[in-house]
């Protein structure tokens, strides 16, 4: 019985590879561009930043919180860099300031939900609102430009043939899948999620755990917004508009339990690649992009569907 | 006997293999006050609940006086609603009141006056609940929401409702438990009242003292088994509870163990108090010694472990840990004070029931490694020793430990401890709703661990088990130690006695 357990559980991870597999094929033979190098860097490209703050997601996920505010701290980290260089022509500045925040707001929203007890939705709903009011106000409602091409290469730039972004989303993943899988923090993050009380009565410290999960999901959102402000090539104060829905999606297709204390980083990965390829195809081959947002919709439904029949069936 | 009105016969009930009520009998009359009186698990609740249609049967008749005719007849209890409708009402601890209704919806919830086809009359509504407070009464406005109620009130507020539904038995169970002295005398006046109008009320109980003052007939039951009815007038403490703990002996009686070291105290607790309103409590644990803690439901024990692993604060006292005294503020200090504790709640406290087994025998053990970097070779030794050393049955240790049947589940609980090399370990209901066979397994681990040097505190609710596994009985009564015996001189009959607040000391 045990072992037909292990083979379901694999058999999702593999069923999501499948799909992807398929869905390129299909995408292959309606339209000769997507089988192109250049078509595949930017899936990639555009998959980067929702993989790199889902990793963080997945984690804050795993832990049975949840993060609302990822979306606004994109922006908000993004223009802060965007005016620091703007103002002081000073790149390092710029993303170590972005880095900061980040990380603040990360303490911020681990420190009201793991010591204030608050839900991490209400937490997170606060300065997900908070942060946006930020952005408006620091910029006066303006976008920021800026003179310095360097900072732009962070988004737009390549080494050899692969963008940077993908690089940046291939050492952050190394970093999430090791964090969860191969040192004792990413016992405690399972631990916590799957039953905080026991974990409490294990010697775990719940609280610290939450703050350390919130703060890393702060730093990864705000490399995150750092990718997407550099790539748009200025700040705009309404950018990263409904991010944190993108990642919540991609952590879910991927297999991660709403409920905590179940999830898989690489399931993520898998998550954002098989909706970056499915939103690439799909205008590709000219589907409209209102009609876009159903099938996504409709996908995320079977996508859950198929894993919780999955889970029941055992 | 033409006042009986509910008879019971031949009832039995399992639950997850194990007898709760077997063959069990049992006569209520109309007006009348019956203790029903017998060790935890003795099957007094299940009863209870069977009567009034929470549990259902597995095997008997229930027969109920038909008012009109005045025969009995048999009937069929399918839910508590049909119970409430036949006059049969219990009265839990406030479990089934909704803090955030009003008292009067409280009352008529799911009978509410309707005018028209939906509309709530609340006018009506408050009157007919005032009528029923008035009948226990509770001066409140029935408008009120019930989270703005004592204990007390919300007890008064249950029997309004089984008033409401002109019960003919009220049953209670442990209902002076949350009460102070004063609520307690109204709650009797409130009884005596019921009584003098011909209901039947039941008092489940385990305040000797109480039982003695209210009821008129006792009926005591052991191990699911119905022992005896007596006239509360025609016997005594003693006399009960020679009938509650049997006379019977089995095996071989247990001598202690000669290893316990009399000359190194491993815990001292000093002083510390349970609840706000009760007398200190200290104790010593020696090196290689099983303490046996023992006391009936509200004794105080969980509470007192709680406090020595950090998960309540310490109000008053102190803890010693081998002479030196420590500061617990967390279970994280109380591991590295050398502390485990196996909590009764397994599934809740125990385990991370959705993780594996390996994961859930490491999960402590982790933050005593060097490296943060998990090691393969490393983890695997140290499941693996204790797998075996406990004799886990298992397929692989990546299985999610919820598999397992809960003596293994047990186990892997003890072996998370014992994975981070406790001193002390305190173990609440070690053996609970585990069946026989893993239980003597756990006793003998239990020994084992005694012989290599650790020290522990046995919590149980199970006389037998007190009796068979420990080196010395301590026993809690409303959160002070009312008794302390050497495993020689323990019987069941002083170490009832003590659990009862000590005979002869009230």
């Amino acid at each position: 019985m045990n072992r037909e357990k292990v083979k379901i559980g694999a058999l999702r991870e593999l069923l999501l590879v499948i799909i992807l597999i398929v869905m390129c094929i299909v995408w292959t033979i309606m339209n000769k561009n997507f089988a192109t190098v250049n078509n595949v860097m930017n899936i990639l490209r555009v998959a980067s930043y929702t993989a790199i703050a889902s990793v963080g997601m997945t984690m804050i996920i795993i832990i049975g919180e949840i993060d609302l505010s990822a979306g606004s701290l994109v922006c908000v980290s993004g223009l802060s860099a965007a005016l620091i260089v703007k103002g002081t022509n000073n790149i390092v500045l710029g993303i170590i300031a972005a880095l900061v925040i980040g990380a603040l707001v990360g303490l911020f929203n681990g420190v009201v939900c793991a010591i204030g007890k608050l839900p991490g939705f209400i937490a997170t709903l606060a300065s997900m609102t908070i942060l946006r009011g930020i952005a408006y106000i620091i910029t006066g409602g303006n976008s920021v430009v800026w003179t310095n091409q360097m900072f732009s290469k962070i988004g737009t730039g390549y080494v050899g043939p692969i963008p940077v972004p993908v690089l940046i989303m291939i050492v952050v993943v190394i970093f999430g899948v090791i964090l969860t899988t191969k040192i004792r923090f990413g016992r405690y993050i399972y631990a916590v999620g799957g039953n905080s009380n026991a974990s409490r009565w294990s010697g775990i410290s719940v609280e610290k755990v939450k703050i350390i999960v919130y703060v890393i999901m702060g730093v990864l959102t705000s490399i995150a917004g750092l990718i997407i402000t550099t790539r748009l090539g200025s700040g705009q104060p309404s950018a990263g508009t409904g991010f944190e829905m993108d990642c919540i999606t991609a952590v879910v297709v991927g297999g991660t339990s709403m409920a905590g204390g179940k999830g898989k980083v690489m399931g993520t990965i898998v998550g954002v690649l098989l909706i970056a390829t499915l939103t690439n195809g799909m205008t590709l081959v000219g589907i409209d992009t209102y009609w876009q947002q159903v099938i996504k919709g409709a996908i995320i439904v079977v996508a859950v569907l198929i894993d919780s029949k999955g889970k029941s069936a055992n | 006997m033409a006042d009986v009105i509910v008879k019971m016969e031949g009832i039995s009930k399992t639950f997850g293999g194990i007898k709760a009520l077997n063959n069990v009998h049992l006569e209520l009359q109309a007006g009348e006050v019956h203790a029903l009186m017998g060790e935890n698990g003795a099957g007094k609740s299940t009863l209870m609940k069977i009567l009034t249609g929470v549990y259902s049967k597995e095997a008997g008749h229930v027969y109920l006086r038909n008012e009109e005719t005045g025969s009995l007849d048999e009937v069929e209890m399918k839910s508590v609603l049909m119970g409430l409708q036949n006059g049969l009402c219990m009265v839990f601890q406030e479990l089934n009141l909704l803090d955030n209704m009003t008292v009067a919806e409280n009352i008529y919830l799911g009978r509410e006056p309707i005018d028209g086809p939906y509309m709530l009359n609340r006018k009506e509504l408050n009157d007919r609940a005032r009528e029923q407070l008035k009948k226990v009464k509770l001066n409140v406005d029935p408008n009120m929401p019930l989270s703005g109620l004592s204990p007390a009130e919300k007890q008064c507020v249950e029997i309004a409702k089984a008033l409401s539904f002109d019960s003919r038995v009220i049953i209670f169970d442990e209902p002076t438990s949350s009460l102070s002295a004063s609520e307690t005398k109204t709650l009797f006046s409130i009884i005596n009242e019921l009584k003098s109008q011909g209901r039947c009320i039941v008092y489940i109980s385990h305040r000797m003292e109480e039982v003695f003052e209210i009821c008129d007939r006792i009926t005591v039951f052991r191990n699911g088994e119905y022992v005896d009815t007596k006239k509360a007038k025609e016997t005594n403490e003693a006399g009960l509870i020679k009938l509650m703990i049997g006379r019977d002996l089995e095996g071989e009686p247990n001598q202690g163990s000669e290893f316990v070291n009399r000359n190194n105290v491993v815990l001292e607790v000093k002083n510390v108090k349970i609840f706000p309103d009760s007398k200190p409590v200290s104790l010593k644990l020696y090196e290689k010694e099983i303490l046996g803690m023992f006391g009936l439901v509200g004794a105080g024990r969980t509470e007192l472990s709680r406090i020595i692993f950090g998960i309540d604060g310490i109000s008053e006292g102190e803890i010693y840990i081998k002479g030196k005294k420590v500061d617990i503020k967390s279970p994280k200090d109380a591991i590295d004070a050398g502390i485990g504790l196996v909590p009764e709640d397994r599934k809740g406290l125990g385990l991370v029931l959705g993780m594996s087994i390996k994961d859930n025998m490491l999960i402590s053990k982790l933050r005593q490694l060097k490296s943060a970097f998990l090691k393969k070779e490393e983890l695997k030794s140290i499941t693996g020793t204790y797998t075996s050393d406990l004799s886990i049955k298992m397929g692989n240790e990546n299985q999610e430990v919820k598999e397992l049947s809960g003596g293994n589940q047990q186990k892997v609980v003890i072996a998370k401890w014992l994975a981070m090399e406790p001193d002390i370990l305190i173990m609440d209901e070690p053996t609970r709703g585990i069946d026989v066979g893993a239980k003597s397994e756990i006793y003998d681990i239990m020994k084992k661990l005694a012989g290599q040097g650790k020290s522990i505190i046995m919590i149980s609710s199970e006389m037998e088990e007190i009796q068979k596994v420990s080196d010395r009985v301590m026993v809690l009564h409303a959160g002070s130690v009312t008794g302390e015996l050497d495993i020689k001189e323990a019987n069941k009959n002083n170490i009832m006695q003590a659990a009862f607040g000590g005979v002869g000391n009230e």
